[in-house]
């Protein structure tokens, strides 16, 4: 038998179910490779004892999974890459992770991440940054950093993260795997620590399309404990199209030569070949209003930010800092002490655009643009079924290369932001090798597909039949062919 | 972080300028109304288990400092 590492997570699950692999040692094996982390990339890891208990499956024959630790788990640290929630045990489990658990998937630790989910490469955690597997000297991206890193690196057959305006696909695009975010209300946000409520969304972290569709499956669902929850009709059945006859996908006419790397273009254009290698069409269609994504995402996410994280106040849970003095003070010491850089960046941008005298300049336009996003999306699926682009303008960058640019680091999210304002799914899949602006080895590069509100089926049928397309079969180290 | 601030609104700025008149403000992308759930009572979280977690519990509650200043 190969290598159990070496199988995908529906492989080894199809194994598991057919008696041909033991349930026990194959998540032992994985604990075994989690425990060789150096890419810092785990915050936590099942070692057995009283914590791991907390949250352990009656029978395992799903493939144990990484989670990002923005999800609850009962009586398991669950930071959210922030020191103000330290040693935080919760006393619930997400809905999410619940579901994974009822599947039979154990957990096989919680990853690391970008403080409260706000970053593109993963240097807001207050645990460290992640190294990307592919060359330990650049960002996994963000902020899914971890989950990312652990799949792409050998050190999880699988992960699950969180996407607000690109952070599952950016960091599966930059570690070269897929990266699924779905449709707005296809899973549950019950348990997930809020950052942007209106745009979060719970998805999976895979190497193939068909371990995204596997993972979508178990995840999908309403659940009465989020009322934006609404599941996808009919669920998620495992794809299986050969070809992409008959589907028109389309590029939007603004995306611009300066808006990303010449590496990043020439895998673009390759993979644009290879859907009409596929029997599928290319068109143009027009997303006038996405070149202000940035801008919209920058008002209502940080506004969005600014009230959720009221909640951390040193009274209930989390960390106190500063207890001596009077209330106020508490507060002031506890924050000061317990936020990172970007997350009180984010704060005082948010409060500032809900402050009164600038509320309607700032929140109350950028929602308008948001419905022009939104509006130039249903447009352009009037003519084409899906719309595709980059993931990423550029490959993974060097740490420290734009932690002194916040604004450069925002514009990182430049295709991603779009979607997740109109609140549809996109999927990013590792479509070739591209060498850094600058120069060094190559590294991964993402293609983007994006489809209406609710259709995941119909975009995993067609990334599949892309994926087995395009045959990516690169791993960090050079390591060719699963 | 006064000059990146800065360099952030200038770049937010942008969408100032947009002529938006008449265009209907976003707040949640699925056309979601009046989500109701039945009304039963379940049960919640023990009180111990609440306590678990804060910094400073005390005779079954939440201890903070006193909003007054000494």
């Amino acid at each position: 038998m190969t290598d159990v590492l070496d199988l995908t997570a529906l492989e080894a699950h199809e194994a598991m179910v057919a008696g041909d692999l033991g349930a026990e040692e194959y998540t032992a094996a994985w604990r075994e490779a989690a425990a060789g982390d150096e890419l810092n990339a785990y915050l936590w890891r099942d070692q057995g004892g009283e914590e791991a208990a907390a949250i352990a499956v009656e029978r395992d024959c799903v493939a144990p999974i990484a989670v990002k630790d923005i999800f609850t788990t009962e009586g398991v640290p669950t930071t959210a890459g922030s020191r103000i929630l330290e040693g935080y045990r919760p006393p619930y489990t997400s809905t999410a992770v619940r579901k994974l658990l009822e599947a039979g998937a154990p957990v096989l630790g919680k990853t690391n991440m970008d403080e409260f989910a706000m970053g593109s490469s993963n240097e807001n955690s207050a645990y460290g940054p992640v190294l990307n597997p592919w060359d330990r000297e650049r960002v996994p991206g963000g902020s899914s950093g971890g989950s990312a890193a652990v799949v792409a690196g050998g050190l999880a057959p699988w992960a699950i993260g969180t996407d607000t305006g690109g952070s599952i696909r950016q960091p599966a695009a930059f570690c070269g795997i897929v990266g699924l975010k779905p449709t707005y209300g296809a899973i549950s946000r019950y348990g997930m620590i809020a950052f942007a409520s209106s745009l979060d969304q719970c998805g999976p972290l895979t190497r193939t399309v068909s371990d995204a569709a596997l993972l979508l499956g178990v995840l999908q669902g309403k659940d009465p404990c989020d009322s934006t929850s609404v599941g996808i009709d009919g669920g998620i059945a495992l794809p299986g199209r050969e070809d992409l006859s008959g589907l028109r996908f389309g590029v939007p006419a603004e995306l611009r030569g300066d808006d990303y790397d010449s590496g990043v273009r020439a895998v673009f254009e390759q993979t644009l070949r290879k859907i009409e290698d596929l029997g599928g069409e290319i068109a143009e269609v027009s997303l006038p209003s996405s070149e202000h994504g940035i801008s919209a995402y920058y008002v209502i996410a940080p506004a969005e930010a600014s009230s959720n994280l009221a909640r951390y106040d040193g009274v209930r849970y989390g960390m106190r800092a500063g207890g001596d003095g009077d209330l106020i003070e508490m507060y002031e010491t506890t924050r000061s002490e317990g936020f990172g850089p970007e997350v009180k960046r984010r704060i005082m941008l948010g409060t500032y655009a809900l402050s009164s005298g600038y509320y309607e300049a700032y929140y109350g336009q950028a929602q308008k643009v948001r419905t022009r996003i939104a509006e130039d999306f249903s447009g352009a699926f009037g003519s084409v079924d899906f719309v595709v682009t980059p993931t990423a303008p550029s490959v993974a960058f060097k740490l420290g290369e734009k932690t002194d640019d916040p604004l450069a680091m925002y514009l990182n999210d430049f295709f991603t932001v779009p979607m997740s304002l109109a609140g549809i799914p996109a999927i990013s899949i590792p479509a070739g090798l591209a060498e850094p602006e600058g120069g060094g080895p190559q590294l991964p590069v993402g293609f983007q597909i994006a489809s209406p509100a609710f259709s995941e089926q119909k975009l995993l049928d067609a990334a599949y039949a892309l994926e087995q397309g395009i045959g990516f079969g690169a791993r960090p180290g050079g390591v060719a062919g699963a | 972080m006064v000059g990146e601030l800065s360099g952030i609104l200038e770049h937010v700025d942008r969408i100032g300028n947009l002529d938006l008149e008449g265009v209907e403000p976003t707040s949640h992308v699925v056309a979601l109304e009046n989500v109701l759930r039945p009304d039963e009572p379940r049960p919640s979280l023990p009180r111990d288990v609440a306590l678990a977690s804060a910094p400073d519990p005390q005779d079954g509650a939440f201890r903070a400092p006193s909003p007054q200043a000494e």
